[in-house]
């Protein structure tokens, strides 16, 4: 008789108002994804190009909240992921996208699309399909509960490594120096 | 320096002289507590409260707490380090800190604390301020989006460089700093770059210009070491007391 073998911890990654910087930075742990392949299995994410999140037990999200549908994903993901770890700096302050938060959002668009020189004949994006901008851009923990961060622009694999690592075999996550890292 | 002046920090024994306090004492004997507004150069300021130490158990300020024999000190416990985490959690929650696109990063020390002390998010509700740049200067820049109201640039433009260039201004979470001209706008001022106001600056608002990212970030000095590690460099000791200073390095 086979020994029973451990189920796969089942994992989900999303950009929300990100660059996706924090997932080629996921991709980065190189070699050590086969090893991680041993532990996890993917469910939404980039990587597997599932659309919805099934039930997980950790959900990474890179990005902050800048439009409707972020919040939308947010909530699924919130609602499948027994543990939600925010990754970067945009899904813990916002980051790049919120430095527009002290601009009028209405300003903002008028000046992008209608009076930037040589857009004459532009208009500000109407279409249905896409979601409506936010007037702020919100870090993930505003929005909903987060159980974990991973600081960093992005931060690095050693740390991603670190992080997940720590995680998966129980013990509470330390990054320690040269690990943590804001910039 | 009389052998029975001297406290307990933490179970170690810890030295002092007339006139310092339980900060001045223990950097100058090796100990390192957590500190943000104290500079070793100027007279303690007691604002941040990073520094907060438990004295004959009461939380107090270190920096500004006189050393006395037979004080009994706890800093690094738990109970401390929590509170200090939330305090440099409010900083960044106050403030606009985006240290990706900031010069400062790297050699920052409310940043610094936040590595050793392991914050991995604010926690509370940004409240992203608005706060215009100074830029009118033809050399230096002022971001007050990363003012932490410290007052070493308003301490050392009055007690060193006697000018009074900074103050602060308003009362509560509308305090801020402002500049002492009639326009309000640094290029009319009497600063300059040797003045040590620019050197003293623990993150990144007053910042000379095509500085910039010369030292890329991952080569800059919190990098290297944390800062628990490298505050006692800047302790005076008793042959260079009141010397040069390597905090500020970062800002030339």
């Amino acid at each position: 008789m086979t020994p029973p073998t451990k189920p796969k911890l089942r994992i989900a990654t999303t950009s929300l108002a990100g660059c996706f910087g924090c997932h080629m930075s996921i991709l980065d742990i190189d070699e050590r994804l086969f090893a991680l392949l041993e532990l996890v299995e993917f469910n939404r994410s980039p990587i597997t190009d599932i659309k919805h999140c099934g039930p997980c037990d950790i959900g990474i999200i890179e990005g902050g909240i800048c439009n409707a549908e972020n919040v939308h994903v947010l909530h699924e993901f919130r609602k499948n992921c027994k543990i939600l770890i925010a990754i970067g700096a945009c899904a813990i302050n916002g980051g790049l996208p919120a430095q527009r938060n002290h601009l009028d959002l209405g300003s903002c668009l008028t000046e992008v699309y209608l009076t930037e020189p040589g857009l004459e004949h532009g208009h500000i994006p109407n279409d249905p399909e896409l979601p409506l901008p936010l007037d702020k851009v919100h870090p993930l923990h505003e929005v909903v509960k987060i159980d974990y961060f991973i600081p960093g622009c992005p931060p690095s694999a050693d740390a991603i490594w670190k992080f997940l690592t720590d995680l998966i075999a129980g013990k509470t996550p330390e990054l320690g120096h040269g690990l943590i890292k804001y910039d | 320096m009389n052998s029975s002046l001297t406290f307990q920090l933490d179970g170690a024994t810890i030295p002092f002289a007339d006139g310092q306090t339980v900060m001045q004492a223990a950097l100058a004997a090796g100990h390192y507590i957590p500190h943000l507004c104290y500079h070793p150069e100027f007279k303690p300021h007691g604002s941040c409260k990073l520094c907060t130490v438990k004295v004959n158990g009461r939380t107090t300020a270190s920096c500004t707490m006189p050393a006395e024999a037979g004080l009994n000190v706890e800093s690094e416990i738990e109970e401390l380090n929590a509170l200090r985490r939330t305090l440099v959690q409010m900083l960044f929650a106050e403030g606009n800190h985006f240290c990706p696109s900031c010069e400062k990063s790297g050699n920052c020390l409310l940043q610094a604390l936040g590595y050793d002390l392991e914050v991995h998010s604010a926690g509370f509700r940004h409240l992203f301020p608005d706060r215009p740049l100074d830029a009118s200067h033809p050399d230096i820049l002022l971001d007050f989006n990363r003012c932490i109201l410290c007052e070493l640039c308003v301490r050392a433009s009055g007690e060193v460089d006697g000018k009074n260039v900074f103050a602060l201004s308003g009362r509560g979470i509308t305090k801020h700093l402002i500049v002492n001209a009639e326009s309000g706008l640094l290029k009319d001022t009497n600063i300059a770059l040797s003045d040590k106001a620019m050197q003293v600056c623990p993150v990144g608002v007053i910042l000379k210009k095509r500085v910039g990212f010369s030292v890329p970030i991952g080569e800059r000095r919190y990098d290297q070491r944390p800062i628990s590690a490298q505050a006692l460099d800047d302790a005076p000791r008793q042959s260079d007391a009141g010397g040069s200073c390597a905090a500020c390095e970062g800002t030339p």
